[in-house]
């Protein structure tokens, strides 16, 4: 016997289900959605939503209209807040599109990191107005310790990939023709920068991973209140 | 750090309510973690709908425990990853062991883990010659101290500031001696640097589990340091240890599950980092573990499975409970002697360990319902503790004190008119003793109740006097010729 069969077994006689007894049926709650009401909304309202929601947790944002502006917003951020100019580049090709490699006063380099850059640029796969969270993905142009180990870390979402709940984020992960059928080694949703209140319940912020977590934001978005562009 | 039952909570309790530090500490987490659980919740009008439906995927799951785990354990081994089936703490241990000689790892890095302190690890890892850092502050801050956890996601609650900063001049010592560590944000940052070189230099990394999906062979972790992701990613071999009433079934499952979790935890909407991992790094992945390997341990789980207890099984270590009790407000954690404090302890331990060690945890309870009232996945904990004093007491574990005033009380039920007469001759007494302040300053057998505070005499006649008065003017005054005899 081993510790399986044992387990198995133990847990059958507990339950009373015979060995092989296959699939349950469908519990009845598994097809009714119970997606909060703020999960929901037009386009606009997602986006007024993602972006109140990211910055109550201490995240940036930035605006820009076209993706090829995003280089040049980075290098202002930097400057600005008195950051390093260089930043390591997730080594993907939709990172192509946002004049990275040619901004003034931003140096990028594509690689994946041990611990020694200070700022990285990373990808999206969605951000989710429900908690103001962003999901990244990991693959072969995504490395994952570049979501953790640099002390800043500037995330690109763009305005058509905000989604209302975690289930509609994860509804991207698996439409994602890059990946297939497969799922990611990880798929990881960041709500903020690294925090901690261990010490007396005292939040500080940057405890293992990022200090600052700043998300640039690409593209406008029709609806918003008074038909302004969000 | 090993655990041991203490056989005397009393005891264990005294000292703690003499610690002026702990009680100020417990008052505040208490405080401040109702405050942020109440105004998170207040905003997410669906929370209540939400805590029926985690109820309603526990209870499914482990209605067909078996069916999902074997999904589980077939999806991680399609990924990539090695499942490896546990009986028991020892078991676990000697896998865990053997994976780490087998890759021939000097140092491992830990993720927060509390079934990790159920089967002591850190300590066998340690004695068997392996470097074992915990890298979440609070277990990090409790390793150095040789200290155990006090709750289930705030670790170190129990300790001030100015403890924990002698604690790193002591342990830090290549660093200046006068350095400020006035501020959390001081001895933050001095972890961060300290820890940063044990991520990189680890050649394990073993983390805990919040969940299993069974549909993917996901584990899914949660943590707001970061540390759980450094963990899992950078070191050659991941272990992760779940125990398997974690698993789900579908990462839905999973998400509803999560917008219960941070805010019954710590009032937050969600954690920072939730990260859903499945199996080793794939062949065109730039980083990631070489090698995935998932322990499903046992450790007690079937037999909770078998009838009464099966509700705890539903527990997702969130702490809420441990947070809301008035008993673990008073004492702090480590007062339980077993892993796990507060409610949750006085339910789970009894089954860990063995209800003749610790008959006394399922006793220190008033039964307000404070836990129940907060346990995300509505689990009765009073409910609980009540059937462990029940088996306590018909295995005669409990004092024989207490048990002769039981029998007694009870014999004297089952005849009421004698009940009544004594009722109503020790209400006198307790009256004439009384005296004009009303206070009796010392009862015979309640030295319990009375070395600490007065007891108040008893006013009016007894319970059963005052309803046949009251019940009776009722019907007096409602009479119409109906009622009578």
């Amino acid at each position: 016997m081993t510790a399986r069969d044992d387990i198995l077994g133990r847990i059958r006689t507990a339950l009373n289900r015979p060995e092989g007894a296959g699939p349950p049926p469908a519990p009845e709650y598994a097809n009714q959605s119970l997606i909060p009401a703020r999960a929901q909304g037009t386009p606009a309202e997602l986006t007024e939503r993602f972006i109140a929601m990211a910055t109550e947790v201490d995240i940036s944002i930035d605006r820009v209209a076209g993706a090829g502006g995003v280089g040049t917003a980075i290098a202002a951020w930097l400057s600005a807040e008195g950051l390093p100019d260089r930043a390591v580049v997730s080594p993907h090709p939709v990172m192509d599109a946002y004049g990275l490699d040619d901004a003034p006063g931003l140096t990028t380099h594509r690689d994946t990191t041990r611990g020694d850059d200070l700022v990285s640029i990373t990808p999206t796969i969605a951000g989710i107005a429900e908690t103001g969270s962003i999901m990244v993905t990991t693959g072969p142009g995504t490395p994952y310790t570049l979501n953790f180990l640099p002390e800043t870390h500037i995330a690109i979402v763009h305005v058509d990939h905000i989604v209302g709940g975690y289930e509609d984020a994860w509804a991207r992960v698996r439409s994602n023709g890059e990946i297939g059928t497969a799922l990611p080694r990880t798929v990881t949703m960041i709500t903020g920068p690294s925090r901690s209140s261990d010490i007396e319940r005292e939040v500080t912020v940057g405890v293992h991973g990022p200090k600052r977590l700043h998300i640039v934001l690409v593209g406008d978005i029709e609806g918003g209140a008074d038909g302004k562009k969000i | 750090m090993a655990h041991q039952i203490s056989l005397d909570f009393s005891k264990n309790a005294a000292r703690a309510q003499a610690d002026t530090d702990l009680q100020s500490a417990l008052a505040k987490l208490q405080r401040d973690t109702r405050l942020a659980r109440s105004i998170i919740t207040g905003r997410l009008p669906e929370f209540e709908d939400l805590r029926d439906r985690a109820v309603a995927i526990k209870d499914h799951t482990l209605a067909n425990l078996d069916h999902y785990l074997e999904t589980f354990e077939a999806n991680v081994t399609d990924a990539g990853g090695h499942v490896h089936w546990c009986n028991d703490a020892g078991g676990a241990r000697e896998t865990i062991l053997q994976i780490c000689r087998d890759s021939d790892a000097k140092i491992v890095g830990k993720g927060k883990s509390m079934v990790s302190e159920e089967i002591a690890l850190n300590d066998y890892l340690i004695a068997h010659g392996l470097e074992v850092v915990e890298t979440d502050l609070g277990e990090y801050i409790l390793q150095l101290r040789g200290e155990t956890p006090s709750h289930v996601v705030m670790p170190a609650i129990h300790l001030k500031k100015e403890q924990i900063a002698e604690t790193f001049r002591d342990h830090h010592t290549t660093l200046d001696p006068d350095r400020p560590l006035d501020v959390p944000r001081d001895m933050t940052e001095e972890a961060r640097a300290k820890l940063r070189e044990k991520f990189l230099a680890a050649d394990v990394g073993i983390t805990g589990a919040n969940m299993l999906i069974a549909e993917t062979g996901s584990i899914v972790v949660v943590t707001n340091e970061g540390n759980g992701d450094l963990t899992q990613t950078l070191p050659r071999v991941h272990i992760v240890i779940a125990a398997i009433e974690k698993v789900v079934p579908r990462v839905e499952d999973a998400l509803s599950i999560l917008r219960i979790l941070a805010r019954s935890a710590t009032g937050q909407e969600i954690t920072c980092y939730t990260t859903f991992a499945t199996g080793p790094k794939r062949p065109d992945d730039l980083d990631g573990p070489e090698e995935f390997h998932l322990i499903l341990l046992d450790n007690g789980r079937t037999k909770l499975l078998e009838g009464a207890f099966r509700d705890v099984l539903r527990c997702i270590r969130c702490g809420a409970c441990q947070s809301a009790c008035p008993v673990y407000g008073a004492v702090g954690g480590h007062a339980y002697g077993g892993v796990y404090g507060g409610p949750i302890g006085a339910v789970l331990t009894p089954a860990l360990d063995g209800i003749d060690k610790a008959w006394p945890l399922p006793e220190a309870s008033s039964f307000c319902g404070n836990c129940e009232a907060v346990c995300p996945m509505r689990i009765p904990l009073p409910g609980l503790m009540r059937r462990w004093r029940d088996i306590a007491h018909n295995e005669k574990l409990n004092k024989a004190g207490a048990r002769r005033g039981l029998a007694l009380w009870a014999w004297a039920a089952r005849r009421p008119a004698l009940y009544r007469l004594g009722a109503r001759i020790a209400l006198r007494l307790l009256k004439t003793f009384g005296g004009r302040r009303g206070y009796l300053r010392r009862v015979p057998l309640a030295g319990g109740w009375t070395t600490a505070r007065d007891l108040p005499a008893p006013e009016g006649g007894t319970f059963i006097d005052l309803w046949q008065k009251e019940n009776l003017g009722k019907t007096q005054g409602n009479t119409t010729g109906k009622t009578g005899s």
